[in-house]
């Protein structure tokens, strides 16, 4: 039978510097962050990070230094970190190169991906300077194979004469997802909003899907109208409880407010990241050790989701 | 008579008066999931939330502090995506009213949450669009949020993420915007609108104890005052519910 199981670090080892990424999940929502954190332990450099609403997620990418270029519409941590840290000193100081899109914008580029186009239309850009102004250089346009030849296109539709924005499609050689359930053979089962999470999958070459929980492939083939992304497009699948934290995922648990905030406050410099960075991310030798650095089972017990609800009413959100 | 209120329930409320009952609301992070769930409470029962993460129509029992949060689901009519907000209910034309927030705002209500400065080496970096360019653009009509200084209200936005009324006029029409268009801009010190046809601004309302002067004072771009009134209040009723039902935990009042 097929088993796509492997270990954290294997899963790690799947990502080679250079890669053009997606990760899946929205602002403090449902990201795959122990794979994340594995891959800054193995040194990953100049990843092309494809996102739409990102958070601390590719924000700590960011600041670990494993990311040569973002194109994104947005990267925040909600009420946490209204503008993710890393990415606004990064940005300031001229360490990072980015395209803006709008999030229907990179929905569309993801989508085309996915269904094998080379761009898609949508309505939105038309005004504004994200059609206007451009982050990537002609230089890096011209010479880089993963930069699109251009950041979008305004057309007049062929039918009604409308003006359209076309956006070039996103292929990537990997997704990287976090889910409530997987099987050892790759079937998944997203709870709560899937986000952009069934795009992104399909509009990469592999997709690795960290969950918190391994679950017999026949359980979830007993409800396949709640299944969204087709095994076969599954490389590799890695259990992890709490595979997420600090973020949240629905009917598992919340986001993690103490952690969140200082993370906040840690990202502001490049001195106190590091301390973060040894803290949580080179210190602990495994997932199980970075648990234990953010508080342990104690702690961890008062994020857990209540059921019905899918997240923890009594969350105290303000220190 | 009034009880006491800080400026952020004051903005919220003049926010939640915008919406009618039975629209479907796109509501952003922040104050405007703040100003939905109390008109839902008081005048708008009918009024339907769509969040761009997926959250589709629900019941919601407790704040969410952002658009993707779990607590967007409770009761929800649906647990979607992106691409069913985006594609299907705003571009396919079903978003009554939609809320954005801003750094900048200038004369046309055009708004900057990009970048301050050179876009690409930026004295300030922002967030960035999310779904604000695609609401601006897209929302039969949008209400704007915004802190009023001068700096923050320039005669034109160092770079427009969200299309306003461009650059007054039908130029909005021209760049190929079918409809919608910011309807009013809830500030720190008052309510800003936008004049039929020239789309030139003008207050509409001065909050209590601020002068239209010193609105205008606060404004880099000239406002007419003619019309100014005052800032309705929020009654006991609006700021019981917003204090013990909306926001009990003080997620985002006790932030301002």
């Amino acid at each position: 039978m097929i088993d796509k199981v492997i270990s954290l670090e294997e899963a790690a080892a799947l990502v080679p510097s250079g890669a053009t990424v997606s990760i899946g999940g929205f602002t403090s929502q449902r990201h795959p962050t122990a794979l994340l954190r594995a891959l800054v332990r193995h040194g990953v450099r100049d990843l092309v990070v494809y996102c739409h609403s990102a958070g601390s997620d590719v924000d700590l990418l960011i600041g670990a230094g494993c990311v040569r270029r973002v194109e994104a519409a947005y990267l925040a941590d909600g009420v946490f970190a209204p503008i993710a840290p890393n990415w606004r000193r990064f940005v300031e100081a001229g360490r990072l190169e980015f395209e803006d899109y709008s999030n229907a914008a990179m929905m569309a580029r993801f989508s085309a991906g996915a269904m094998g186009l080379p761009f898609f239309p949508v309505r939105s850009m038309l005004g504004t300077d994200l059609l206007e102004k451009e982050g990537l250089s002609a230089e890096v346009r011209r010479t880089d194979p993963t930069a699109a030849p251009k950041k979008a296109a305004v057309v007049n539709c062929p039918f009604t004469g409308e003006s359209v924005v076309l956006v070039p499609a996103i292929r990537t050689d990997l997704c990287l997802l976090h889910v409530q359930r997987a099987s050892p053979q790759g079937l998944v089962r997203i709870e709560g909003q899937e986000f952009l999470d069934v795009q992104q999958a399909l509009a990469a070459d592999r997709v690795i899907v960290t969950c918190e929980e391994l679950v017999d492939d026949e359980e979830l083939r007993r409800e396949p109208e709640r299944n969204r992304i087709p095994p076969f497009a599954v490389h590799a699948v890695v259990p992890v409880p709490f595979g997420a934290h600090p973020h949240s995922v629905h009917n598992c648990y919340d986001y993690d407010p103490g952690h969140l905030a200082l993370y906040a406050e840690a990202a502001r410099s490049d001195d106190a990241f590091r301390a973060y960075l040894e803290r949580f991310v080179f210190g602990p030798s495994d997932h199980a050790a970075y648990l234990e650095a953010v508080g342990g089972p104690e702690h961890l017990e008062t994020l857990r989701a209540r059921s019905g609800l899918g997240y923890n009413p009594e969350l105290r959100r303000r220190p | 008579m009034s009880a006491p209120f800080s400026t952020f329930e004051l903005m919220t409320v003049a926010a939640a008066r915008e919406i009618r009952d039975g629209e479907v609301v796109f509501a952003g992070t922040g104050l405007p999931m703040l100003a939905a769930m109390l008109a839902q409470r008081t005048h708008a029962p009918g009024c339907v939330l769509v969040f761009e993460a997926g959250g589709v129509d629900p019941r919601m029992l407790h704040l969410p502090m952002s658009v993707g949060d779990s607590r967007t689901l409770t009761g929800a009519a649906m647990a979607a995506g992106l691409m069913e907000a985006f594609t299907y209910l705003l571009q396919g034309g079903r978003i009554d009213v939609g809320f954005l927030g801003g750094a900048q705002v200038d004369r046309y209500g055009n708004i900057n949450s990009t970048a301050v400065g050179n876009y690409l080496q930026p004295s300030v970096r922002f967030s960035g669009s999310g779904g604000a360019a695609d609401v601006a653009a897209l929302a039969g009509r949008t209400v704007i949020i915004a802190r009023h200084e001068r700096r923050r209200f320039p005669e034109r936005v160092d770079y427009r993420t969200s299309p306003g009324w461009i650059e007054g006029g039908d130029s909005r029409a021209r760049a190929g915007i079918r409809g919608g268009g910011p309807a009013a801009v809830v500030t720190t010190l008052g309510v800003i609108r936008f004049r039929p046809g020239t789309k030139e601004p003008y207050l509409a309302s001065a909050h209590p104890g601020i002068s239209p002067e010193h609105v205008q004072a606060e404004t880099g771009f000239p406002l007419d005052l003619s019309e100014a009134g005052e800032t309705p209040p929020p009654t006991r009723e609006e700021l019981e519910i917003l204090r013990t039902t909306v926001d009990p935990e003080g997620v985002f009042l006790k932030r301002h």
